[in-house]
């Protein structure tokens, strides 16, 4: 389904005309997007307490997460490089100078009333992430900043029959979350469709697991993202209004919300209607957003530098040192995948998003020269063993090498796919050469024609009513031929060449 | 015993000539017999200060010497003390246990201080005249008809009655040194970042300072020495060699230039008090030092510039108060109605009027026309002093413009704001000063002599300089100590 199709589908009942056409096309879609991460640190980002998920509640607090009177924060310097690695790992800019501003507002969950946070200079300036679409083109979103801020507790309500805030008799709040570094990261308004947004998150991602920046588990509320969206006709070049979409848990449901208020943003502006600036709450049960607070209810959030901590400074050794440190990039590794090994852009991510996937390809690859035929073992065989034994690949028995012996034996047509995947498993717990195996034990594979005409002979003879089944016409029989073929050789006649043979000689005149 | 000075105290105790328990003793009966009419206590820590008192005698007694072994002292009610109510002199406080103490208030316990209690302030540091409290009247011991000064009033106070040998205050923009002026004892606002505030609950946070108040320049000194330095919880403290200022107090001026500010002429002062800082600078010149007279032509917008960045800080430093963790909470129906009401019954007007001017200042629109304008204000009056600087090692002027002046005589929050006239500017610039008494003046129709204070100011950092000057002319006139105090005599039957 594409992201206009609901539209389109709303737009035409609406107004019973005759069917529009126009309107799968009529708008393009602008969309930013606000991600907030929280920064796998040892420690929070003010304090000494743990950064810890799934704790007691309120046992990894202290004075200063709690924002207890007279008790100042101290900036966490881990949090800063872990936050400045990832605005290095796309490109962006590291000023010399930052720090941090105050956002002043009321809420019960946030200790002193204010958010540590920056304002007008960031940690990180620019920058530009780039993602694969699957169609193997490559698109791109500039960022605008990245900048620290400290997370706020995390409120229950309580007495209400589904945990809302609404009805609910009382509320109670854990301050475990209190001062845990959080990262935002701001983009422009350069992603254009609900792919290109799932694929940014995605990249994003990628790259701050790679970095150990974050977990990045939006389901534990690692990776928060906000979506901006507007539309406009084609060609015109001001933004239409905008709505920030909130409370998405997962990147199915960034997709399922952009789909939803692109349809509703569409509908209005095809019924002359004006789109309100306002923020949208995403209804996972409803499938819609709904909404939470307009543009006149926006706060001000009176935001000045907080005096109680100094500038943050960046020498360029040091940002030398932290670029150093980031190593290679999944982006890159995609790049090789894609462009070089000529792998699709699905299998390509699942290599680079798996667990040490990445490496122990390359080297497999690297010793076969057979990418495409490594990565089908890789993401069949060996990684649905890794899910059954819930070992990772690296840790098996088969060791790169071992794999691209593999290959290489199952590519000359040595063995055939039955043995090799009998092979993998055996290995997978044995470890050892699939070559040595093969040759000590005579698994290879049939290809002799002669041997293969002996069997194929066998196997007419001795299945006259299926043999005559074929002759009049049921050619599906062919498979169970093959089968026999392949049982009568122990499993090691070439299925290819034994298919060939029995073809010729059943179609044969005779 | 009471009325010994810190390192007099500290000395005894070591040479175990009395012992910190008796010392604490004899500090509970003074104020049993005078805190009636003084005023100057919110709360006494006594189980406290006496497992402190035996710690000290038990490590004397091992051997330990200890900088300031059983000296009683007195702490403000704004820093935390592990156990013991911390109020800011605030209903929305009031009851709050602190879980922790502040960095500057552990360091003189652990050089052997016992914690007496905690002394009256305005609310939450807001005032100059103690009369802001919401939770009690600090009366001026030399005159109790007369504030002492504020905010630091309860401390002041009660090292000038002798209800404590050593105080702590904090000063954002005179609140140590005003109040020790009125109240004729040394008051010592060092630079900003040399005192950790971890524990200081904050009025403004890019002014706040603790600092020592004492009888002489040299107990000061010796808090000083004791407290200043780098601290690990306080982002704000400068990493940067404390020389010690004890080491370094001086008995003559010579080779000293004082600077004289043309912009603060004693010709708006009554003559008295007039006269008397004459006196002070002649003073100053027989000791040995020279006299330039400086500039600092934006020092007239010292206040202005302060009632915009200390509001906008205490706007969002306050925020906190809000009812849902601690202290007080009166209940609405919803969490705003809450806040609303907690916050309208927990502060007093003089903290809502520095919240709503602060919250008004940081105000999208308002912003750059207030807040940033004061910021670039604050950046010429430093750059100023930095300049008057290059010519002369300590600055001289007045305390304050005239001695204590009585209760609900400055009604008007203006005229109350412009009694830090002299005070603000140092603050704004992040400087080290004092206020050291020097001499005193008896308001016509009454018998009563009020001390006034010089303000010597140095440059950054220049702690132990300006120490030392100070200690110089202290010396040199003896006014600190100079008298006892007429009126305490009254204080006693009075209860």
């Amino acid at each position: 389904m594409s992201p206009m199709d609901g539209a389109y589908t709303r737009a035409s009942t609406m107004d019973a005309a005759p069917r529009v056409t126009v309107a799968a096309t009529a708008y393009e879609v602008v969309m930013g997007i606000e991600c907030h991460v929280e920064l796998k640190t040892q420690t929070k980002m003010f304090c000494g307490c743990l950064n810890a998920f799934g704790a007691e509640p309120n046992t990894n607090v202290c004075p200063i997460c709690l924002g207890l009177p007279g008790a100042l924060p101290v900036p966490n310097r881990a949090a800063i490089e872990l936050l400045v690695k990832a605005g290095l790992a796309f490109g962006a800019e590291v000023p010399a100078f930052s720090k941090f501003d105050r956002k002043n507002y009321f809420y019960p969950d946030m200790p002193k009333d204010y958010q540590i946070s920056q304002y007008d200079m960031p940690l990180t300036v620019g920058g530009i992430v780039h993602f694969w679409r699957d169609d193997g083109s490559r698109g791109s979103c500039r960022l605008t900043r990245i900048h620290l801020e400290e997370d706020t507790g995390k409120s229950s309500h309580a007495g209400s029959r589904d945990g809302r805030i609404a009805g609910s008799t009382y509320s109670l709040v854990d301050f475990n979350r209190a001062g845990v570094p959080l990262m935002e990261c701001v983009s422009e308004p350069d992603i254009r469709s609900r792919e290109d947004a799932v694929a940014y998150l995605e990249a994003l991602k990628r790259t701050f697991v790679a970095l150990g920046v974050s977990d990045v588990k939006m389901e534990e509320g690692s990776l928060r993202c906000d979506v901006n969206l507007s539309l406009r006709p084609y060609g015109q070049t001001e933004y239409g209004t905008k709505t920030e979409i909130k409370n998405m848990n997962s990147f199915n449901s960034v997709a399922r919300a952009i789909e939803s208020e692109i349809a509703r943003q569409t509908s209005i502006l095809e019924s002359g209607g004006r789109v309100v600036q306002e923020t949208r709450g995403w209804d996972e049960a409803a499938g819609a957003t709904h909404p939470m607070r307009s543009k006149e209810q926006a706060h001000d959030y009176r935001y000045f530098p907080d005096p109680d901590l100094t500038p943050v400074e960046f020498a360029p050794s040091d940002v030398a040192r932290l670029r150093q440190a980031l190593g290679a990039l999944p982006d890159a590794h995609l790049e090789r995948l894609i462009v070089m090994d000529k792998l699709r852009v699905e299998q390509a991510r699942q290599i680079v998003d798996g667990p040490g996937l990445f490496e122990y390809y390359a080297a497999a690859a690297g010793i076969s020269g057979k990418p495409q035929a490594t990565v089908n073992f890789l993401l069949g065989d060996l990684s649905r063993l890794a899910n059954e034994t819930d070992t990772p690949v690296f840790s098996s028995g088969v060791t790169p090498e071992a794999l691209a012996e593999l290959v290489g034996l199952s590519d000359a047509q040595t063995i055939n796919s039955k043995t090799a995947k009998d092979l993998i498993a055996r290995i997978w717990v044995e470890g050892g050469s699939p070559g040595a195996i093969v040759a000590a034990e005579g698994l290879g594979q049939l290809s002799d024609a002669g041997a293969i005409d002996a069997v194929v002979s066998e196997v007419l003879a001795g299945n006259a009513k299926t043999v005559d089944d074929y002759r009049a016409g049921k050619t599906k029989v062919m498979g169970f031929l093959v089968g026999q073929v392949m049982k009568a050789s122990g499993g090691k006649a070439n299925p290819t060449l034994a298919e060939a043979r029995l073809r010729e000689r059943l179609d044969a005149p005779r | 015993m009471a009325d010994r000075s810190a390192a007099e105290v500290a000395r005894a105790v070591n040479a175990r000539e009395t012992s910190a328990v008796e010392t604490l003793e004899a500090a509970y009966a003074r104020i049993a017999e005078r805190d009636g009419a003084i005023g100057a206590y919110l709360a006494l820590t006594q189980d406290l200060a006496r497992a402190r008192a035996e710690r000290v005698d038990a490590a004397v007694r091992e051997g330990k010497r200890l900088p300031l072994a059983g000296v009683p002292l007195a702490v403000k009610d704004n820093m935390c003390l592990e156990g013991t109510p911390t109020t800011c002199a605030s209903k929305i406080l009031d009851g709050w246990i602190a879980p922790y103490t502040a960095t500057a208030v552990q360091r003189l316990i652990d050089a052997g201080a016992v914690p007496l209690g905690k002394t009256n302030l305005d609310e939450f540091a807001m005032g100059s005249s103690c009369e802001n409290s919401a939770l009690g009247k600090t009366a001026n011991p030399w005159d109790r008809s007369r504030v002492p000064g504020g905010s630091s009033g309860g401390s002041v106070a009660a090292v000038a009655a002798g209800e404590a040998t050593l105080a702590l205050g904090s000063d954002t923009g005179g609140s140590i040194r005003e109040p020790a002026a009125f109240c004729g004892v040394v008051g010592f606002k060092p630079t900003y970042g040399r005192v950790s505030r971890y524990g200081l609950i904050a009025f403004a946070s890019s002014l706040d300072q603790i600092g020592p108040i004492a009888q002489t320049v040299e107990d000061a000194a010796l808090a000083y020495d004791l407290m200043a330095g780098k601290d690990p919880l306080d982002a704000t403290t400068v990493d940067r060699e404390v020389e010690p200022a004890a080491a370094g107090l001086r008995d003559d001026l010579r080779g000293v230039r004082v600077g004289i500010v043309k912009e603060f002429g004693l010709d708006k002062l009554e003559p008295d008090v007039r006269a008397c800082y004459e006196q002070a600078y002649d003073d100053l010149r027989k000791l040995g030092a020279e006299f330039v007279e400086v500039g600092l032509p934006t020092a007239d917008y010292g206040v202005a510039t302060y009632y915009l960045i200390a509001p906008a800080e205490c706007s969002s430093n306050l925020a906190r108060f809000d009812g849902m963790r601690y202290g007080l909470r009166v209940e609405g129906p919803d969490v705003g109605a809450t806040y609303e009401a907690t916050r309208a019954a927990g502060f007093g007007d003089e903290v809502k009027r520095r919240i709503l001017i602060g919250t008004y200042a940081l105000s999208s629109g308002y912003y750059d026309a207030y807040y940033v304008r004061a910021q670039k204000a604050r950046t010429l009056i430093a750059a100023d002093f930095a300049k008057a600087f290059e010519a002369c090692d300590v600055i001289a002027c007045p305390a304050a413009a005239s001695p204590a002046f009585a209760f609900n005589a400055k009604a008007d929050p203006v005229s109350m704001y412009l009694m830090d006239y002299y005070t603000i500017p140092m603050s704004l610039a992040g400087l080290p000063s004092l206020s050291v008494p020097c001499g005193y003046v008896t308001p016509a129709g009454s018998d009563k002599p009020l001390p006034l204070g010089l303000e010597l100011s140095a440059p950054l950092f220049a702690e132990r300089a300006l120490l030392g000057i100070a200690h110089a002319y202290e010396r040199g006139t003896g006014h600190a100590r100079a008298k006892q105090i007429p009126t305490l005599a009254d204080a006693v039957s009075a209860r």
